[in-house]
């Protein structure tokens, strides 16, 4: 196990190991959210308060879990690369940041675009809203620090440790609407408690949330291989795999 | 591990522990302007300004709901169990506002002791269900709310949805 760890750290095994994983990680990801999507959007029973308005659920919930997961995988990674120095992981921080920063505002546009028939309005200041907001405005510039810098890295540094003090803001997102008095409902899902949703609503959420995992892994994947290559172009071993492709 | 590293490792989890320390403090410090609005409770003890812009919320109270036949003007009483406060409002009300619903107001306090809300927003609880299930339920004797009360007593919530 210790061994396989280190070898992904080499960026040469990484490029190898990922050139298996991808595709099976690729089909599940189509495989899961096509499911999902028809048997969300067409199968699922609507809610009886809400109606078919409900059905926002099923791209809402897994974006705003994607968008807090890239944001952890992204710390961790920074994490990785301060006290190991493993530049593999440097580079997948690098390839989290702008699609956890997309995650972010799918969940902030699906939500506003949810508010208006459910809530009457598309934005409030309440504790949840912002501290989302305010996760996308991270994302953001974790994005621009790292791009501030003429030195990579001191920007991978920068983008680091801005990543991981930023990872502060998960669990105030994740608490906030039992902290405070929010707009937005409290959890419909827990570890310890059953959903407060019917099984035929819920399946094809998982559906979904599983499929967005495949999805969030198999571009981190193929993202980090690019920025391998781009990175490590002069290395004798990527040069000889270009010479090969010709 | 190396101890460089160990070093290294030691110091990010002390500064950012540090960091979440000061979020922390300064969230709590911020906790009553934080929450989104002043429950009923707290403007019957006087803790709301008067006549400035204030959010108040709760529950519709069931059966409190008086609707003007010639003007779009409604009146209902917001409650927390504990505390009540009446409410006017003239405009459309969302989709979801009814009896036994969770609202938030915007508007101003008067000096009666009533709201005048310029905004109602209404609140959906964590529950979702057929509508089939709903009826089904009511035709037990239940109300979709007392599925809650069940989901709620089985632990604390822990995840996000």
């Amino acid at each position: 196990m210790w061994a396989f760890i280190h070898k992904l750290g080499s960026p040469k095994w990484f490029y190898t190991i990922s050139a298996k994983l991808q595709p099976w990680f690729w089909a599940a990801a189509a495989a899961l959210i096509v499911t999902g999507t028809v048997w969300g959007l067409a199968f699922a029973p609507a809610d009886y308060q809400q109606g078919n308005s409900f059905r926002i659920i099923y791209i809402h919930v897994p974006a705003a879990f994607l968008a807090q997961s890239a944001f952890v995988s992204m710390a961790a990674a920074g994490l990785v690369f301060m006290v190991w120095k493993i530049k593999v992981a440097d580079m997948a921080a690098t390839v989290i940041a702008p699609f956890g920063a997309a995650m972010t505002f799918v969940a902030l546009f699906s939500g506003a675009v949810w508010g208006v028939p459910t809530w009457g309005t598309w934005w409030m200041w309440d504790a949840r809203l912002t501290s989302m907001l305010i996760l996308l405005f991270l994302y953001l510039g974790v994005i621009a620090l790292r791009g501030a810098f003429s030195s990579r890295d001191s920007g991978a540094r920068a983008a680091s440790v801005l990543a991981m003090v930023g990872v502060i803001n998960i669990p105030v997102i994740k608490y906030s609407v039992d902290w405070w008095y929010t707009l937005h409902q409290p959890a419909t899902f827990s570890v310890t408690s059953s959903p407060a949703m019917p099984m035929s609503m819920w399946l094809p959420l998982l559906i979904m949330v599983l499929g967005f995992y495949s999805f969030f892994t198999a571009l981190t994947l193929m993202r980090t291989r690019s920025e391998i290559l781009r990175r490590e172009s002069r290395k004798r071993w990527v040069r000889e795999l270009v010479r090969e492709t010709r | 591990m190396t101890p460089k590293r160990k070093q290294k490792l030691f110091i990010i989890l002390g500064l950012v522990s540090l960091a979440a320390v000061a979020v922390g403090l300064t969230l709590y410090a911020l906790r009553s302007n934080i929450n989104l609005f002043f429950s009923p409770v707290e403007i019957a003890q006087g803790d709301a300004p008067l006549e400035r812009q204030i959010r108040a919320g709760g529950m519709v109270k069931e059966g409190t709901v008086a609707r003007d036949p010639e003007s779009l003007n409604v009146e209902f009483t917001v409650t927390d169990y504990v505390g009540d406060l009446e409410v006017y409002f003239s405009g459309i009300l969302p989709d979801l506002f009814r009896e036994g619903q969770g609202v938030v107001v915007v508007g101003e306090l008067q000096e009666s002791g009533r709201f005048r809300a310029d905004q109602v927003l209404a609140r959906h609880d964590e529950n979702y269900m057929p509508p089939e299930v709903a009826e089904a339920l009511e035709e037990a004797g239940y109300q979709p709310s007392d599925f809650k009360d069940q989901g709620n007593m089985a632990g604390p919530r822990t995840t996000d949805g």
